[in-house]
């Protein structure tokens, strides 16, 4: 099922679930950070699994697997999330 | 013991050969596999980040190979990148193998296109082709090398395969006999505008190994770390003289 107008953020992205990134809103050289591995608009990431303590969470982007933690996820914004 | 022959380029000098490449690329394993135990590592000028050293001869010319550490950039800056980009900027390799690998080309590339910014003594070494071969990828080595202006070469470290198109390619570049014609980034033309003026302040005291147009781009990034670097290295303040 997909939704293409629904925004979230990476941090509310369920396990199991994909999406494609929309904005990415950190700045600075935090914002350089997500851009090289690999968040930039229109990317797919799909949420893999969740730590015990609730973060990091790891996320598949374009092939690599990548933890992020719930504070710079959150600045993500994507769209079109299917399962 | 493998005597020292004197090398086509007339010296006894050896070559700088540095490794660079993602996380997971096998850099390590095609280090162990060009140095063999002629390797030992040393720690980077103050730095935690441990960086290998080790050296191999080539048709009589010895090569100091120097594994940096693997990283997905060289402009954020983490310990490692900044290492890795110091070396490039300041240590001026002769040459510089860039290891991608061949399951994951798109993720690699983004630091192809960072490197060829700042260099153009570049060779691509695209690994783990037996992978991509397993996995059904087929990767056009000669379009790509079309593409990118520098020496594409496809090997297998693991298997040891490839290895001596490698080495010639290293050896041929470092000698100078292969012209590189690096592809580079367009930006938007006000961008390329601020590039130009720029690079023409620059060129009247940076030394020439320095790439003008890549220091142009971190300026206008507001990169404060590559400009402390570059002041430390020449003891002037860039900032007034560049920026006002």
């Amino acid at each position: 099922m997909e939704n293409e107008l629904k925004k979230m953020t990476l941090y509310d992205l369920p396990i199991g679930y994909k999406a494609k990134v929309y904005a990415n809103e950190s700045k600075g050289e935090k914002r350089r950070r997500m851009l090289d591995i690999g968040l930039v608009q229109g990317t797919w990431v799909e949420c893999l699994r969740i730590s015990p303590i609730g973060e990091p969470k790891a996320f598949k982007i374009r092939g690599a697997i990548i933890a992020l933690r719930n504070e710079d996820a959150g600045e993500i914004i994507v769209d079109s999330i299917s399962e | 013991m493998i005597k020292f022959i004197k090398g086509k380029g007339g010296n006894f000098l050896s070559f700088k050969v540095a490794l660079l490449g993602n996380p997971n690329t096998g850099k390590t394993t095609l280090f162990n596999v060009l140095t063999g135990l002629n390797q030992h590592t040393g720690n980077w000028a103050g730095k935690t980040v441990l960086k290998s050293v080790g050296s191999y001869v080539y048709e009589g010319q010895k090569y100091e190979v120097i594994d940096l550490p693997g990283t997905y950039s060289v402009v954020s800056s983490s310990a490692e990148e900044e290492v890795a980009r110091n070396y490039l900027c300041f240590a001026n390799p002769e040459v510089v193998v860039v290891v991608v690998d061949a399951t994951n080309l798109e993720r690699n590339l983004n630091l192809v296109l960072q490197l060829l910014e700042i260099k153009s003594n570049i060779i691509v070494c695209v690994n783990l082709l037996d992978e991509a071969e397993r996995k059904k990828i087929k990767i056009r080595l000669d379009l790509l090398e079309e593409e990118l202006g520098v020496p594409v070469v496809g090997i297998s470290a693991r298997k040891k395969e490839g290895i001596s198109n490698l080495l010639e390619d290293i050896s041929n570049v470092a000698k100078g006999e292969v012209k590189t014609n690096p592809y580079l980034v367009k930006y938007n033309l006000e961008i390329e505008e601020k590039i130009k003026l720029l690079e023409g302040r620059l060129k009247a005291f940076i030394p020439p190994m320095i790439n003008n147009r890549w220091l142009a781009l971190r300026l206008l990034e507001g990169d404060e770390e590559v400009i402390f670097s570059l002041e430390e290295s020449l003891n002037k303040n860039i900032n007034k003289e560049v920026l006002s």
